[in-house]
């Protein structure tokens, strides 16, 4: 049976892990990379995920540089974004050791980026990242840009059909409004696309604890879920969370018995 | 040393990475030209490796173009170790419908389908294995380990096939997730990225392409 996947996520800053508490506020220094990256994959985390926050061309290449060593030092899969906007991004990041890229703002600008990504290195290395800001009054989401700073008049739910079909292979849906809350994921945002579209979707945003979890992976549909501060901060570790999903009948990859 | 075969599209870095976590060297092979100039230069050279993500027609057609597709025969051949690694594993067969119909090597019979609509198409994160024959290839893997898959098309094969050595459970399809005949292999998942499991069939691999060099005589075991 396929698993549900918990995913640590950092930013990466010049070359450093950092948290920031929310989209636009403070960041907090969480430490080196690699070591993190190998912390995580002995906690038992299925994936890693790694965004690039740097702004200048050095601190992308500091970037690029630790995905190279995080790729050669572990052994799970890697998901690179954060500033992709050009075939070539995708081409250096997957040359650098990442599985898989992530595009946001870039993909927005240019839809087409993900066709041409999708159909010279396959589906399954194209990952839509999408930031979705809640509209109380209305009920709807809003596709937000440039890290949450600019929205896009676009509906969630038309640009994720159009990303899909374009050939991404997996969503990355991040809560604007709860992200940096450790309050729970959306679970209603993560569920509506998870039942709309045929690829895998990861809930982002507002882990603060292991029942969160629990609620986006089985009432939101979530086929992963990740988590950032949660883990970096040691408010609860990975092995918690997966005993506690265990517990509650949600499949997860456990205890592997290598001899 | 083992010989990776470079079809433009696969990220070899991972393989790379892996194999030498596992102690093992890695030739990178491009095309026909490099192979012939790696078999004299290389003697240690045994097992080769097929990785690949990207789509099946285009694979087809680099392998003819390189030449590449004559060294995996010239493999086959000689029985020398060969293991396919996702779109790698599906190339051995002989036909695919990813996106038309394609001939494949043809090195196993079978053929190579979609998912169906009812479950998330790809295929991917870590799924359990369930060990249907005991092989060397899976020596120390059990029942329940998990590797992680990334793929939108799988093996059509019967139950009981005798190529079938494990299995995944996906929806109502059983996903052939390893694959042998001989001294030709595949797995459906990537072991390169599957944790200690994987890392465990591919050093396991690393151990029959050696003894299959040294079983050749007077070869060392690079």
């Amino acid at each position: 049976m396929l698993t549900k996947r918990i995913i640590p996520c950092f930013d990466v800053l010049d070359g450093r892990v950092v948290k920031h508490v929310g989209f636009l506020q403070n960041r907090r220094d969480a430490g080196d990379p690699v070591a993190l990256a190998q912390q995580y994959t002995r906690d038992g985390a299925d994936e890693l995920v790694l965004l690039d926050i740097s702004a200048s061309e050095q601190g992308r290449l500091a970037t690029r540089r630790v995905v190279e060593e995080v790729a050669a030092q572990v052994n799970i899969p890697l998901t690179v974004g954060g500033g992709v906007s050009t075939l070539e991004d995708v081409r250096s990041l997957l040359l650098a050791g990442a599985d898989k890229v992530s595009m946001n703002t870039g993909a927005v600008r240019d839809p087409q980026l993900i066709h041409q990504a999708a159909q010279r290195f396959g589906d399954q290395c194209v990952v839509i990242a999408v930031d979705a800001k809640h509209n109380p009054t209305m009920g709807t989401y809003e596709v937000m840009v440039n890290g949450g700073k600019v929205g896009t008049g676009m509906d969630v739910m038309d640009w994720v059909a159009k990303a899909v079909n374009l050939g991404a292979g997996e969503v990355l849906l991040t809560s604007f409004n709860q992200d940096g809350t450790r309050e729970g994921y959306d679970c209603i945002l993560t569920q509506w696309v998870a039942n709309a579209v045929s690829v895998p979707v990861i809930a982002s945003g507002g882990a603060g604890k292991k029942e969160h979890f629990v609620q986006v992976l089985t009432e939101g549909k979530a086929d992963a879920a990740l988590a950032a501060s949660v883990f970096h901060f040691a408010e609860t570790s990975i092995p918690q969370v997966k005993a506690y999903l265990r517990k509650r009948g949600v499949p997860v990859r456990w205890q592997n018995q290598v001899s | 040393m083992i010989a990776l075969l470079d079809i433009g599209i696969g990220n070899l870095s991972s393989v790379t990475s892996a194999l030498a976590r596992a102690g093992e060297t890695v030739a990178v092979v491009a095309d026909e030209g490099d192979w012939s100039r790696l078999m004299v230069e290389e003697p240690s050279i045994s097992g080769i490796i097929l990785p690949g993500v990207g789509a099946f027609g285009d694979a087809m057609i680099q392998l003819k173009t390189s030449g590449l597709l004559n060294v995996v025969r010239g493999a086959v051949t000689e029985n020398r170790p060969l293991l396919g690694i996702c779109l790698g594993m599906q190339l051995l067969f002989a036909y695919s419908e990813e996106h038309g119909n394609h001939v494949g090597l043809g090195i196993l019979p079978g053929k190579v389908v979609r998912f169906t609509n009812q479950v998330k198409v790809p295929h991917m994160g870590w799924n359990d294995l369930t060990v249907v024959l005991s092989h060397p290839l899976l020596e120390g893997i059990h029942k329940g380990d998990f590797v992680y898959f990334v793929h939108s098309f799988y093996v059509q094969l019967a139950v009981n096939s005798p190529l079938l050595v494990a299995a995944a459970q996906y929806g109502d399809t059983l996903v052939p997730a390893v694959v042998v005949q001989n001294q030709v292999y595949g797995t459906q998942f990537h072991p390169e990225k599957s944790g200690e499991v994987g890392a465990r069939i591919l050093q396991n691999f690393v151990t029959i392409s050696r003894q299959w060099a040294a079983s050749q005589g007077g070869v060392s075991h690079g």
